[in-house]
């Protein structure tokens, strides 16, 4: 392999026409220049959609109450119900694949109404009356201090934990918010935490103006009862969220007095159903920009292939002598397939090279125009990718210089000789 | 050191067959220096194509040094054309991105000899053959005698056992083809064995025998006589080919 006399002569056939050599190596470079960028889109693409989801728990999903669509045991349709504490316990008892559930309650303050003050500071927010639980359903960025725990929950504090633009706009950036009171609806609540949220763009505008409390604080003062808005479940490790969502809507339709049939009146959103879809699409996204990408690299190996049989042909008396001089087939072989696995791996590593980079200036534009883009985050391709491209080529060059180097070698040497250019 | 018995060689082309060699007989002793002359079509270069075992042949014996020659795969013939034979061509067929020195040496790197060992073998022989100055010229820089010169350099630096040369004098004037004769008997007085194939008669009689192929027979093999009733000196150097 480190043979001087071979890369000599790898050396003097590929600058013996260089625009030639240019041109062939470019069809390498721009199949591998393509694909990398394409790659590293998909994966812009993919990270941008999967970003705005956050980190939330791909194995879990929602449910809310709805209005029935089918009379049952009396009752008629379109029939307002409501979840409650008692339901929360009886998901937990009958369904063990259930791994986390938070009851969750909110108050809409996106109605124009300031719902909270400090000091002078007004500002209209999301109330949310939750369980610690669900932090690690969608989990947020605790800033300062830290989220509701059980205590707080058990002993139905006035405990209140706020986004970050609440924060921003209630206390000035030197103030300490924890230990700090603010007023909700007339009712003053302790600050025990401050965060910020995973999401991007709009979900994460709104998830920053939002305040957290205990569920059992929220029911209670302000009289919710026992009403549960709606729930977030995790499914255990190894069981499907599809399959547990079905079995609490049937739980919750049992205990309602809903027909069983009447799937209209409890709602739902599945993260793992939306998950697969997503992952479905991204395959599919994957899958063509490979099909696309690797026809491209084949016609620049196909280039590389057909140049090498030119070559080969304007070498014949020159593989002649070397073949009359002692050269064995083996060692002509070796001879061209180390060329051809040469320009494809070096016009591969540039094309490569340059497409990481232009993905790189990509992503500085993108970070230094506000960053956070809503279609596309992030992209690049990772370095197993980066592997399997290498391979690719080499393979390619070895492909591309099979044919040439059998042509070499099926002609006798005499022949070879003989030939006149 | 080459015996041939009956040979028979043909090529086939789509439905024809060409009969090129139709029973060759010939011995050469070692040390003899030898000349192949023929008008074209005769069956020459097939005859050394077979010689330098580049071609196969279809029926007879051909012995080298005593082992026969036959039905070889292309990598055994290629490591006995290394060992055994040592080629100089008409048109010289030096490697255009090799120097003069590493063009001598190429058999020595298919022999699989260092690159340092086999460099300063290939010197020797230049000096030798006093060619140490364009030692570092690259082919298109040397004059045809010199080229030819490089040539039976490389064809000598495997120490071969036979030297087959094809119209050797052919691309050259004739000034410079006496010289290469000279070094070319030079080398034969060391025990090599050399093959000539020319169609130039002042070149055959140089030689100590010449071998007369006419349509792939051989005639009065055995007789140097009767082909050496021209000397080189009666022909006008005007009036020879070139």
């Amino acid at each position: 392999m480190f043979d001087r006399d071979r890369w000599q002569e790898v050396f003097s056939v590929l600058k013996k026409n260089r625009l030639r050599t240019f041109f062939t190596a470019f069809g390498v470079f721009w199949g591998i220049f393509m694909l990398v960028i394409m790659m590293g889109s998909g994966n812009g693409l993919q990270n941008a959609v999967l970003s705005d989801m956050g980190d939330m728990a791909s194995n879990s999903f929602f449910m809310w109450t709805q209005r029935t669509t089918m009379p049952y045991k009396g009752f008629s349709t379109g029939r307002w119900f409501e979840f409650s504490n008692a339901d929360t316990r009886a998901l937990r008892e009958r369904i063990p694949e259930i791994g986390l559930i938070a009851p969750r309650l909110q108050a809409w303050g996106g109605q124009g109404q300031n719902n909270v003050v400090r000091g002078l500071q007004t500002g209209a927010y999301d109330i949310f009356g939750d369980y610690p639980d669900f932090q690690k359903i969608s989990p947020l960025d605790i800033l300062e201090g830290r989220f509701i725990n059980t205590l707080d929950l058990e002993a139905s504090r006035k405990v209140a934990v706020i986004g970050q633009l609440v924060r921003d706009n209630l206390f000035t950036s030197d103030e300490q918010p924890i230990g700090q009171h603010i007023r909700i609806n007339g009712v003053y609540f302790m600050v025990v935490g401050t965060f910020k949220s995973k999401r991007s763009g709009g979900q994460a505008e709104r998830e920053n103006k939002a305040i957290y409390m205990p569920l059992s604080t929220m029911q209670r003062t302000f009289n919710y009862g026992n009403r549960v808005g709606w729930y977030s479940i995790t499914a255990k490790e190894g069981h499907s969220a599809m399959a547990v969502e079905e079995k609490a809507k049937h739980l919750m339709k049992e205990r309602h007095m809903v027909h069983p049939d009447d799937d209209q009146a409890i709602g739902g959103f599945n993260v793992e159903k939306e998950f697969h879809r997503m992952q479905g699409l991204f395959r599919g996204i994957k899958a063509l920009i490979w099909i696309v990408g690797t026809g491209t690299l084949i016609a620049g190996i196909v280039g590389v292939s057909n140049i090498m049989l030119i070559v080969v042909r304007e070498r014949t008396r020159e593989i002649g002598v070397q073949r009359a001089l002692g050269a064995t087939p083996a060692h002509i072989i070796g001879q061209i397939l180390t060329e051809a696995v040469f320009l494809t791996t070096l016009a591969g590593y540039v094309g490569l090279t340059l497409g990481v980079g232009l993905l790189e200036l990509i992503n500085r534009a993108l970070a230094n125009a506000g960053g956070e883009g809503q279609f596309f985050r992030d992209p690049g391709i990772d370095f197993s990718m980066g592997l399997t491209a290498l391979g690719i080529l080499v393979l390619s060059g070895l492909l591309a210089g099979f044919i040439p180097a059998r042509r070499a070698v099926a002609v006798r040497p005499i022949e070879a000789l003989r030939y006149e250019n | 050191m080459i015996s041939l018995n009956q040979l028979h060689k043909s090529y086939r082309s789509g439905t024809n067959s060409l009969h090129v060699l139709k029973g060759i007989d010939l011995e050469v002793e070692a040390g003899e220096m030898v000349s192949i002359m023929g008008s074209s079509g005769s069956g020459k270069s097939t005859l050394l194509n077979i010689l330098g075992i580049l071609d196969n042949y279809d029926a007879g014996v051909y012995r080298l040094d005593g082992h026969a020659v036959n039905g070889f795969g292309e990598t055994r013939a290629a490591g006995l054309r290394n060992q055994y034979i040592g080629f100089v061509f008409q048109s010289f067929n030096l490697i255009s991105f090799k120097n003069a020195m590493e063009n001598v040496a190429l058999p020595l790197y298919y022999r699989k000899i260092g690159r340092r060992k086999r460099n300063i073998m290939a010197m020797e022989l230049l000096e030798r053959l006093g060619l140490a100055d364009w030692a570092t010229h690259l082919p298109g820089e040397l004059s045809g005698g010199q080229k030819q010169r490089i040539a039976i350099a490389r064809a000598l630096i495997a120490r071969p056992k036979v030297i087959l040369a094809d119209e050797p004098t052919g691309a050259l004037d004739s000034q410079t083809s006496f010289e290469m004769m000279d070094l070319l008997r030079e080398i034969n007085s060391t025990g090599i064995t050399m093959l000539i194939v020319t169609h130039e008669n002042d070149i055959a009689a140089r030689t100590d025998r010449i071998i007369r192929l006419h349509d792939g027979v051989i005639l009065n093999g055995h007789d140097p006589s009767l082909h050496t009733l021209e000397s080189p000196a009666d022909i006008p150097a005007t009036i020879r080919p070139n």
